[in-house]
């Protein structure tokens, strides 16, 4: 028994004939990935929802087609093809404009997929949080004069921002579980690293098993920090019965 | 763009069509029986049952499914061949599929996110219902037989819905252990015919046909139901 709780921790050990090392750096490019691809989703979103509110008809339609495509064809699908298409796409432009075709960075292409099928999913959140807010105070603020941006700024993304964190910290979950599918693209995130190291050292059910639990501790963690930043956007804001602020 | 590759594959797209549906009903079937008891272990268990079908849903929940798969495939595939005498067994055959494992994953994860809608619909039953079972004489079982499950289902019905839309979209992970699904298909005829998104276009609209026919069967099973709106 000794010997092979040994055999765990060198197999674990961060240190080059152990393949920690090799996890925690697929777990750090998980990360990278999915808040990359989680701030273009955030930015699309945001466009997405104005550009829905707006009420100008021909954006409203391809917005519309936008958001149910992405969330009617299954992630695995988008990801390849728009991998791919994407791909595929850039370098026709460059040779238009004379350049060498280039091998495109996995990770670029990685992060702008995900982002993109991301910003679908934030744009109904958005959409949903803004319709929440009180036509009342968009009012009042028009009334004082506000310009769109300041009145954005000022009572807009305050006022939202309750009413979106749940489902924005539910897609940050989503992003961090998802971003898993670029292993199948063959970018080296946390999953394929440990196909990797279960790969060369044939103990599977132990790097799985430890690679699961990484992402199970983000997901935890990034749990408890929506809840607090919950609570901060939520202060000053009158509890509600149940105590849903808490 | 061209599809003039259908006409070869066809007999290959209805199979895989046949493999996706078959993960999709059998991780439904099953994943429903067992997130019914994880919703009642979590909603009136004791505190070692609520505290496993919490842990249960939380690990099912927060990691990949891609991991899970993977985990079961590569991981307890590669530990199976050890039990003595299990090549020799019956289901050996079964057991060394991919499909096998990929159903089994499917099952387990689709239990985890279940459990959680079922245990919010069971909450979400009306108190007085039940008391008026409780003021029939109804045994507990009785009473959450006939009452207290069926009107959780019923409250629950259009998130299973969009549930198992979602369980159906998560299931080309299952290529990557080697099951001949819909998304395997398309990749297969990507690697003979060199073709790009026409495979992935097709596949697309299987998906949305399958997807519309879900909808469309839950639009017809909640107007059974009678309820005031």
């Amino acid at each position: 028994m000794a010997t092979a709780q040994q055999g765990i921790l060198d197999l674990l050990s961060p240190i080059p004939p152990g393949w920690g090392g090799v996890l925690l750096t697929g777990a750090a490019s998980t990360i990278t990935i999915s808040a990359g691809a989680f701030l273009i989703g955030l930015v699309m979103g945001t466009g997405g929802a104005l550009g829905k509110l707006s009420g100008n008809r021909p954006l409203g339609l391809l917005l519309a087609f936008y958001t149910t495509a992405i969330r009617a064809v299954p992630e695995l699908i988008l990801i390849v093809g728009l991998y791919y298409a994407g791909m595929d796409g850039l370098n026709r432009l460059l040779a238009l404009l004379n350049l060498p075709a280039f091998e495109l960075n996995g990770f670029a292409v990685a992060i702008a997929v995900l982002g993109f099928v991301q910003g679908a999913y934030m744009t109904e959140v958005l959409r949903g949080a803004m319709l929440a807010i009180p036509i009342g105070q968009i009012e009042a603020a028009k009334a004082f004069g506000m310009g769109p941006r300041l009145r954005f700024r000022r009572i807009v993304l305050p006022a939202l921002l309750p009413n979106a964190l749940p489902g924005l910290a539910n897609l940050w979950m989503a992003i961090m579980k998802d971003s898993a599918l670029i292993a199948v693209v063959g970018y080296q995130e946390l999953a394929l690293a440990t196909r990797l190291a279960g790969a060369s050292t044939k103990h599977y059910f132990l790097f799985f098993t430890a690679s699961a639990f990484i992402y199970l501790a983000l997901t935890l963690v990034s749990n408890r920090l929506f809840m607090l930043l919950e609570r901060r956007v939520r202060r000053g804001q009158p509890k509600v019965a149940g105590g849903l602020a808490r | 763009m061209s599809f003039s590759w259908i006409d070869a594959y066809w007999p290959l797209l209805l199979t895989g069509a046949w493999q996706t549906v078959s993960l999709l009903v059998i991780s439904v079937f099953f994943g429903f029986l067992i997130a019914i008891g994880l919703a009642f272990a979590q909603v009136s268990g004791g505190p070692l049952t609520r505290a496993l079908a919490q842990g249960y849903c939380t690990f099912f929940r927060g990691t990949p499914l891609l991991i899970q798969l993977w985990l079961l495939y590569y991981g307890v595939g590669s530990l199976l061949p050890m039990i003595p005498g299990i090549r020799q067994s019956l289901f050996w055959p079964i057991l060394r599929e991919g499909f096998f494992f990929a159903a089994v994953s499917f099952t387990l994860n689709y239990a985890a996110y279940e459990a959680e809608v079922l245990r919010g619909a069971l909450l979400a039953v009306p108190k007085g219902e039940l008391e008026a079972g409780r003021a029939f004489g109804m045994s507990p079982w009785r009473l959450t037989r006939r009452i207290w499950l069926p009107r959780a289902i019923r409250i629950a019905l259009p998130t299973i819905g969009g549930e198992i839309v979602m369980q159906l979209k998560a299931t080309p992970l299952a290529f990557t252990v080697t099951v001949m699904d819909l998304y395997a298909v398309a990749t297969k005829v990507r690697q003979d015919t060199l073709l790009v998104y026409e495979p992935l276009i097709v596949v697309t609209v299987f998906y949305l046909v399958i997807t519309a026919l879900i909808a469309g069967t839950f639009r017809l099973v909640e107007r059974q139901i009678p309820m005031r709106r």
